[in-house]
């Protein structure tokens, strides 16, 4: 069945590059900067990674990170908990609009 | 047991089976093809300084990653007559390490025996143990054997979770290892001041790569010390090697291009100088020698291929066996039953 989504694909990632090579290679940098141990360990990081992952719903980060955080020896356990701060933080984020919602109204009612 | 699980057993134990499919992974240069774009092809022995014996393929586990395929179903045992070849050749030579792998080493009946010669020799003894075994009243008593003659202990511990370590090893396994740590503990393993050595060793519960040995010890430090009280000395982490019945798990579930990818991708050079082939031989149950355990697994002998016609200055001129497998202890960090190489 064809699909938008292919795991081979995550490997042609490098293609996007291919127009703007100078910007390809900024980008990459940049990103392979963000990853290494810095003030956050590189394991904080593939959880953080792997939040953001699911909120983004990229399944090519979440096949990524969830491979990446594997290999820095984050269990399953972890591994859903942070899933679990992104889900609080995207359903917080609409309920939080709630307070617009409820100044809507007032600014319409009686 | 049904159709896949009979195919799984008969692959396991086909060597040549188990070179064809890893022979016939496409996606990755093979591995002397890798090697030779370094300065090390041929790959040559060094020094021999371990002797690492497979003593049989009996179990009392049977677990998700054995390269041996070793279960409570297989009969191999080396006998006395292996042994005492072994042990003539430890004191010929200037081999320090007497490294005791299976199967479960405790299964055979001639293992005291086995360590109480190789002591006299003054040799450092090593056993592999997979802990649980120690549990059985009929095997308990020789983790005092094992203080007594100052055996260090490598323990197979996954994880430092009963989850994932019972996902691997078999349900109930995490809970006997404890307590079998336990006991090692109170006999002196590990402690401050006590010689007694207690290594384990972590692996990974699939198709992936260990993490940093360091920051995982860290981790088994704190959780056995903190939740179980348990103190041990270091962490060895070990890729797991595509062969037997991971390579069979690799096959079937279609991750084997993956994982090979994987593997070739993260080679590293200085790995590859480090692997522990170089300095270690290995023995099979019925006395042939290898270059390391997993060679053994797949049939590839060494010359002179046996115990009995041992020389020592041929075999540190040897060329390595090499095969897609060999990614393994050459990817990242590097692996070897020491851990970590790079």
């Amino acid at each position: 069945m064809e699909t938008y989504y292919n795991p081979a694909d995550l490997a042609k990632f490098a293609t996007v590059g291919e127009e703007s090579p100078e910007l390809w290679k900024k980008f990459m940098s940049y990103y392979g900067e963000v990853f290494k141990d810095g003030a956050l360990t590189s394991r904080e990081k593939a959880l953080i990674a792997l939040a953001v992952a699911h909120v983004v719903q990229c399944p090519y980060c979440i096949e990524a990170y969830t491979e990446d955080s594997l290999e820095k020896g984050v269990n399953e356990e972890q591994m859903t908990e942070a899933i679990h701060v992104a889900s609080a933080i995207r359903g917080g984020a609409t309920l939080v609009h709630g307070v617009q919602m409820k100044n809507i109204i007032k600014k319409l009612g009686f | 047991m049904n159709q896949s699980s009979v195919i799984a057993k008969v692959s396991e134990n086909d060597q040549e089976l188990q070179l064809t499919h890893l022979e016939r992974v496409n996606n990755i240069t093979p591995f002397v093809e890798k090697i030779k774009e370094t300065n090390l092809y041929p790959l040559k022995s060094k020094d021999i300084k371990i002797m690492q014996t497979n003593v049989g393929k009996v179990c009392n586990m049977y677990c998700k990653h054995c390269h041996v395929n070793a279960g409570p179903h297989r009969t191999e045992s080396m006998n006395l007559e292996t042994m005492a070849q072994c042990l003539r050749v430890l004191a010929d030579t200037d081999i320090t390490t007497l490294d005791i792998t299976g199967g479960a080493p405790e299964l055979n009946p001639h293992l005291p025996w086995f360590i109480e010669e190789a002591n006299k020799l003054r040799r450092r003894v090593m056993v592999r143990t997979n802990l649980t075994v120690l549990s059985q009243p009929e095997y308990t008593h020789l983790m005092e054997l094992y203080a007594r003659h100052n055996v260090e202990l490598v323990s197979s511990l996954p994880y430092y979770r009963d989850k994932d370590t019972d996902k691997q090893r078999g349900q109930g396994v995490f809970e006997t290892s404890i307590q079998i740590l336990r006991d090692l503990n109170n006999l002196g393993y590990s402690q401050k001041q006590s010689p007694l050595k207690l290594n384990l060793v972590y692996n990974p519960g699939g198709a992936f790569l260990p993490p940093a040995q360091h920051s995982i010890e860290a981790d088994f430090r704190k959780e056995l010390r903190d939740r179980h009280g348990i103190v041990f000395n270091n962490l060895l982490t070990i890729t797991n090697v595509p062969v037997g019945r991971f390579l069979t798990f690799l096959h079937q579930s279609g991750n084997l291009p993956r994982y090979m990818d994987k593997l070739a991708g993260a080679f590293n050079p200085l790995a590859a100088d480090r692997v522990m082939c170089r300095d270690m031989i290995s023995v099979g149950w019925e006395g042939q020698l290898y270059d390391c355990d997993f060679n053994q697994m797949l049939g590839l002998n060494c010359q002179p291929g046996h115990i009995r016609e041992f020389d020592l200055a041929a075999l540190q001129q040897r060329h390595i066996e090499l095969h897609n497998h060999c990614y393994a202890c050459t990817a990242g960090a590097g692996s070897s039953c020491g851990g970590a190489t790079a």
